[in-house]
């Protein structure tokens, strides 16, 4: 009776969170991409996000930032690894304004990526987050343990999403995508294929770097993911074990009371 | 300080001695935590802890999280970027307290409906009861401003509906939700107040809840059979209870240690399914989400609120009698309030004789459809206003009046409850044949028929 109503409550509690996902409203068709940093033991593959930074500052950075992410993280364990030179080489692309000097100078890794000047180029930095791309089953989104929000597949699918047909309205060149809401994007086509040339020789047609840019975004989004399921792991199997321990000591505790022989 | 008789602190050395004439603040944490408890609580009465439990981590992570956050409409949300990115274990701080909040709820949701299904809120607990509602409202209010700190899309949208709600009040609304809000819209200055008031507010929360522990170490715990216990004397009382350490302490933190391992692993794996994404995005004035929804905790009053639009005929009613000064965002409003009051009213309008549902035989089912009530709600709440999803919230906020107002009063009259058992020593010797019937050593008492 007692565990029937405990399982009641956790549905209950359950049940609840669909809200986010079903306010999520008339989305597009978001493809459930593959990406190895999914489930509760997935982790970033460091060349694709590597790839991803590459395909970013190439074609992303033209018009869009990411002004959250510090740019000394490229060098984390969790995220891209680049080496400290590298780190640095790549911050000295970036022109900052620095107060102290009035002046413009070249960014050093404790600086963030520059954000974006264009208004209707929205900052990157958590767009992995700020975007569900499914909720499912049945708008539980309990597949979230396996599968993340989906904010990487709904970036991967928006990049690959171009039908190629255009329309013009109000003066603006509006361009069909499938899983962009509505329909209709005013983004032209970052990707075309063989765009970025990967010095492995990757692959890199359109859809492959689609996926791999939403693997950067990810980690972008939730630079600490690693840390961060593997906090869970170790908290959970302690827990476990606690519970375990827990659980030995109240049988054994209340087998006089319940008249019960102590095993 | 509890009514039930049992053994009391008595200072042993001379230290002891010296300090319980000046103090006896051992004497009184010997009698809190050594208090007579019934031994037959179930599995539904360990939510208390945990409700403890999640006190103090929302406390502990709060204060520390608080060292690294900027209450400022221009800084705010990157503050938070920057917990989550540069502080130490910053980003497990925050989602703990994130959904540490979301772990307070389902336990206080469980504890509330426990106290409803074993009539915890009967004479003499009507004030643990009383105590325990303004407690649930506190949080609350605390947990909603505490969404609105990170200063993200449903932050300031949550933020602007909410505070609406006060401006749906006849003559005074409009300078009432100014006041609130500290200008004439979601600014600094309300960013500000919350923050204050998020501070401020968990001290009070705790202050209650030591009160409400008084209150309920005063009249004892409720059980599961709803039969006191007895307080004729000492070894009369020692039948029907245990102390509570180390009985029910370890018990307690055994079912704690199970749901931190659950709550640990949403934290580790799945930090932000309870969360809302459009929450990522900074809070924009000039850019409305495309649905606002609150947290999953306020949906089922958030369903109660959406249920009573201008087409419900009492809606109308009430319209036209108090000509137009209750209109249906005003009624609204009463009737999410009043969802709350009619609750707290519990111990007056259950006129039942008989205090645990076990032994109802007709409540049950009303207590049952309450629950899955409470789920629709839930469910209903996040869904948008439109098609059949108002007519299912209308249904299920009617039922949650009817609940209190009719149904409540009304069994209490019409049914015929079964037999309870004499004792809890009774009950208890039925669910374990083999005990002893009592810490004294008794032989077993013969089960209840």
């Amino acid at each position: 009776m007692m565990i029937k109503k405990l399982v009641i409550c956790a549905v209950a509690a359950l049940t609840v969170t669909a809200g986010s996902a079903f306010a999520a409203g008339k989305a597009g068709h978001v493809e459930d991409f593959d990406f190895p940093h999914e489930g509760p033991f997935g982790t970033f593959d460091q060349n694709q996000l590597q790839r991803g930074l590459q395909i970013y500052t190439e074609v992303c950075a033209a018009c869009h930032g990411l002004r959250y992410v510090p740019l000394r993280t490229l060098g984390d364990e969790g995220g891209p690894n680049l080496p400290e030179d590298q780190v640095r080489a790549y911050a000295a692309n970036f022109e900052v304004f620095d107060p102290a000097l009035d002046d413009f100078r070249p960014a050093t890794p404790t600086d963030h990526f520059p954000g974006s000047n264009l208004s209707n180029a929205p900052d990157l930095s958590l767009m992995a987050k700020a975007r569900a791309g499914f909720s499912g089953p049945y708008g539980l989104g309990i597949n979230q343990l396996f599968k993340g929000m989906g904010g990487a597949e709904y970036i991967a699918s928006l990049l690959d999403g171009y039908t190629g047909e255009e329309k013009e309205e109000a003066g603006t060149i509006l361009y069909e995508n499938k899983a962009f809401p509505g329909g209709w994007i005013s983004m032209a086509p970052p990707l075309s294929d063989g765009q970025v040339e990967f010095a492995d020789g990757h692959a890199n047609d359109v859809r492959s770097m689609s996926q791999d840019v939403a693997a950067f975004l990810m980690w972008t989004a939730e630079p600490k993911m690693m840390a961060r399921k593997q906090a869970g792991f170790v908290g959970v199997l302690f827990l476990t074990i606690l519970s375990v321990l827990l659980y030995l000591t109240n049988k054994r505790l209340w087998a006089p009371v319940k008249g019960k022989k102590i095993a | 300080m509890a009514g039930i008789p049992h053994d009391h602190y008595e200072p042993r050395t001379n230290g002891e001695k010296w300090l319980h004439k000046r103090l006896p603040i051992v004497g009184l944490i010997y009698d809190t935590i050594m208090i007579p408890t019934p031994k037959n609580l179930n599995w539904m009465w360990i939510w208390g802890i945990v409700l403890v439990f999640c006190l103090m981590l929302q406390i502990v992570t709060g204060i520390v999280l608080v060292m690294h956050y900027t209450p400022h409409v221009d800084m705010a949300f990157a503050s938070v970027e920057h917990i989550m990115r540069n502080v130490n274990g910053g980003y497990m701080l925050r989602y703990l307290h994130q959904n540490g909040a979301s772990l307070f709820f389902v336990a206080v949701y469980a504890h509330i409906l426990r106290g409803l299904y074993y009539g915890s809120y009967k004479a003499p607990r009507e004030i643990t009861w009383i105590i325990g509602m303004l407690i649930y409202l506190l949080m609350m209010g605390t947990a909603f401003m505490g969404y609105v700190l990170p200063w993200g899309q449903m932050s300031f949208w949550g933020a602007t509906v909410i505070t609406g709600l006060f401006g749906a009040i006849p003559f005074i609304g409009d300078a009432l939700q100014t006041w609130l809000l500290g200008g004439p819209a979601v600014d600094n200055a309300t960013l500000n107040r919350f923050f204050s008031l998020h501070y401020l507010l968990p001290f009070v929360i705790l202050g209650l809840v030591i009160v409400h522990v008084w209150a309920f170490h005063t009249t004892g715990n409720n059980n599961p059979t709803g039969v006191e216990v007895r307080r004729g004397s000492k070894e009369e009382a020692q039948k029907d209870t245990l102390p509570f350490w180390p009985y029910f302490v370890i018990k307690d933190l055994f079912a704690l240690a199970v749901i931190l391992a659950v709550f640990w692993a949403v934290v580790g794996f799945m930090p932000n399914y309870l969360g809302h994404p459009d929450n990522y995005i900074e809070a924009n004035p000039l850019v409305t989400p495309a649905h606002i929804v609150p947290e999953w905790y306020f949906l089922p009053f958030y369903a109660i609120l959406r249920a009573f639009d201008g087409d419900v005929w009492i809606v109308i009613a009430a319209s036209w009698i108090t000509g137009g000064i209750i209109d249906a965002k005003f009624f609204g409003v009463l009737a999410m309030f009043g969802a709350i009051v009619v609750m707290a009213l519990a111990p007056w309008l259950d006129t039942s004789s008989v205090r645990s549902g076990r032994y109802r035989p007709m409540f049950k089912w009303w207590f049952a459809l309450f629950v899955v009530n409470f789920v629709v709600l839930t469910w209903v709440g996040a869904m948008p206003a439109e098609g059949i999803y108002p007519y299912i919230a209308l249904i299920g906020a009617t039922y949650w009046f009817a609940y209190f107002l009719v149904i409540l009063p009304l069994l209490g009259v019409i049914e015929k409850p079964t037999a309870q058992p004499a004792t809890i020593e009774e009950d208890f010797a039925a669910h374990y044949p083999k005990s002893s019937g009592g810490t004294a050593g008794q032989p077993a008492a013969t089960p209840a028929e």
